[in-house]
């Protein structure tokens, strides 16, 4: 199989190259060394775990905002046609680079932006300095936000597209039967998506946790999130903090395996 | 519904609008809600000589149609396999770059690349891109394999016909619509890529989103909007002609 060799050799042999320079061999001096000084310089670095709370943080709320209000839309929108210009608004964004979104974002939510001019002009707020600052903050809100809100319409999508494999006889055996409306969605609606919104959280989770270009445009510097404070690590002028770059990008993708992994197996359980 | 209506169609048109205005902007003072001077000079110094933009659009182009190619093409095979072998072990570690930082795998491969001559060239950026791209390939072809009716191929096989004969008549016009659109996804994900671009391309190989990120740390804010419109006008031209089937996929 071709593609066994993108993922095997570009990928997992991409990794277990990182793996074993983090560790001192193949050294760009040419030294080779077996050491896990990288692992314990940042382990015991409170910089790197704000860092990595900080991602966390972002990923789980992003994650959670999108599913809710992805689901949320699917539902309002599950009446309409396939076709509809409804469903096709709802998609619009989904094209969007994110390096664009994030820049977007900016000029809207900046303490100068769109958003504190209409608050401004609403009486709301006197000056720049009263609108909450939403970009660049500690928080990193703002990144929350972008992420939000180009994941939510990938959520509803996905959510609908399972919508329209459920079959409507179910809902309509369950009404004659005496369910209400809140009892159909729980009995019939909800089970035929959760499989999709879970998928798709997955991704979300998984891609906001990692994601680089968004916190680079207007997230905060210190503590900046796991995928930001890695990158900088790896591209320091100083050679002997790049095994501190392959570290931390390790262990973001082992925190991340690791939750997903433990979501699968919490989610086969369930069923 | 119409609340719902309108706040669609504002998230649809609020970024294209802001950089519409934000591209024609000399001055917008706070808390005017209207620029208070219009100019043309963005687009002016994006289409001036001495603009890269040529340069990255052409990176941008080649780079993302070879990569949704190539990943596409090395995708059809895995895809029938796994539509064929739902649980099949070799699922995960095909999917397993969707879910994990390909950075990180960029970030050790690097030591070949440098090697091999690969660094700061469009090849070695293409292959990059084929890690996030060559999975989104292999999911949405394994949806259009399953839904594909194996049966029709052997029948064309017992009527005598060669196997480049069954793949031209039979399974490329049966399977057609999953693949275009998987064409265009793929060409998306590799359209939108900035960090594995930066790290194998360094300067050299210079993509439209690269350019963006450095034209916006230039501060100009107009030419920063216009070169955002260029970068974003391809993926919104191809969702408006491709529509519903593109739009499951796209993340």
């Amino acid at each position: 199989m071709p593609a066994l060799a993108v993922t095997g050799l570009l990928f997992g042999g991409g990794l277990l190259l990182a793996a074993v320079q983090s560790v001192g061999l193949l050294g760009d001096d040419g030294s080779s060394r077996l050491t896990l000084a990288a692992y314990r310089t940042l382990l015991t670095d409170t910089a790197f775990w704000r860092s990595l709370g900080l991602s966390l943080w972002l990923a789980g709320a992003a994650t959670l905002l999108a599913a809710g209000l992805g689901t949320g839309l699917a539902l309002a929108l599950r009446h309409t046609a396939a076709r509809s210009p409804l469903r096709w608004l709802l998609g619009a964004t989904l094209p969007l680079p994110h390096v664009v979104a994030a820049l977007v974002t900016v000029h809207l939510l900046s303490q100068g932006g769109l958003a504190s001019r209409l608050t401004h002009a609403a009486g709301l707020t006197a000056s720049p300095a009263d609108f909450p600052a939403l970009v660049f903050d500690p928080l990193a809100l703002g990144v929350l936000l972008e992420l939000a809100a180009k994941e939510t319409p990938f959520v509803a999508v996905v959510a609908l597209a399972a919508l329209a494999r459920l079959d409507p006889r179910l809902e309509e055996a369950a009404r004659s039967l005496g369910a209400g409306r809140p009892a159909r969605l729980r009995a019939v609606v909800w089970p035929a998506v959760r499989p999709a919104v879970t998928a798709a959280s997955l991704l979300v989770f998984a891609f906001a946790f990692g994601v680089y270009e968004v916190p680079l445009l207007l997230g905060p510097t210190a503590p900046a999130p796991l995928s930001v404070t890695a990158y900088r690590l790896y591209t320091d002028p100083d050679l002997a903090r790049r095994p501190l770059g392959l570290a931390a990008s390790l262990l973001l993708a082992l925190v991340s395996s690791g939750l997903l992994f433990a979501y699968l197996r919490a989610g086969r359980g369930r069923r | 519904m119409v609340p719902l209506a309108l706040l669609l169609a504002l998230q649809a048109v609020l970024p294209l609008v802001l950089l519409l205005v934000l591209s024609w902007t000399l001055r917008w003072y706070y808390p005017a809600l209207l620029p208070g001077e219009w100019s043309a000079r963005g687009w002016a110094s994006l289409l001036s000589p001495e603009s890269r933009l040529p340069e990255a659009l052409g990176n941008s182009l080649w780079v993302a149609a070879a990569s949704a190619a190539l990943g596409t093409a090395l995708a059809c095979p895995a895809a029938r396999a796994l539509a064929r072998r739902p649980d099949s072990p070799l699922r995960v570690p095909l999917l397993a770059p969707l879910l994990l930082p390909a950075f990180a795998a960029v970030m050790g491969v690097t030591v070949v690349f440098v090697r091999l001559g690969l660094t700061d060239t469009g090849a070695g950026v293409l292959l990059a891109h084929l890690i996030p791209v060559t999975p989104y390939a292999v999911a949405l072809l394994t949806a259009t394999f399953e839904r594909h009716d194996g049966r029709l191929e052997e029948q064309a096989r017992s009527l005598g016909a060669r196997r480049a004969q069954v793949w031209c008549r039979v399974t490329l016009p049966a399977v057609w619509p999953g693949l275009g659109a998987c064409l265009a996804v793929c060409f998306l994900v590799s359209w939108n890529e900035y960090l594995l671009t930066l790290m194998v391309g360094g300067g050299a190989v210079l993509t439209l989103p690269v350019l963006l990120v450095a034209t916006t740390q230039g501060g100009d804010t107009a030419l920063t909007a216009a070169t955002a419109l260029v970068t974003l006008l391809p993926p919104l031209l191809a969702y408006a002609a491709l529509g519903t089937r593109f739009r499951v996929a796209g993340a």
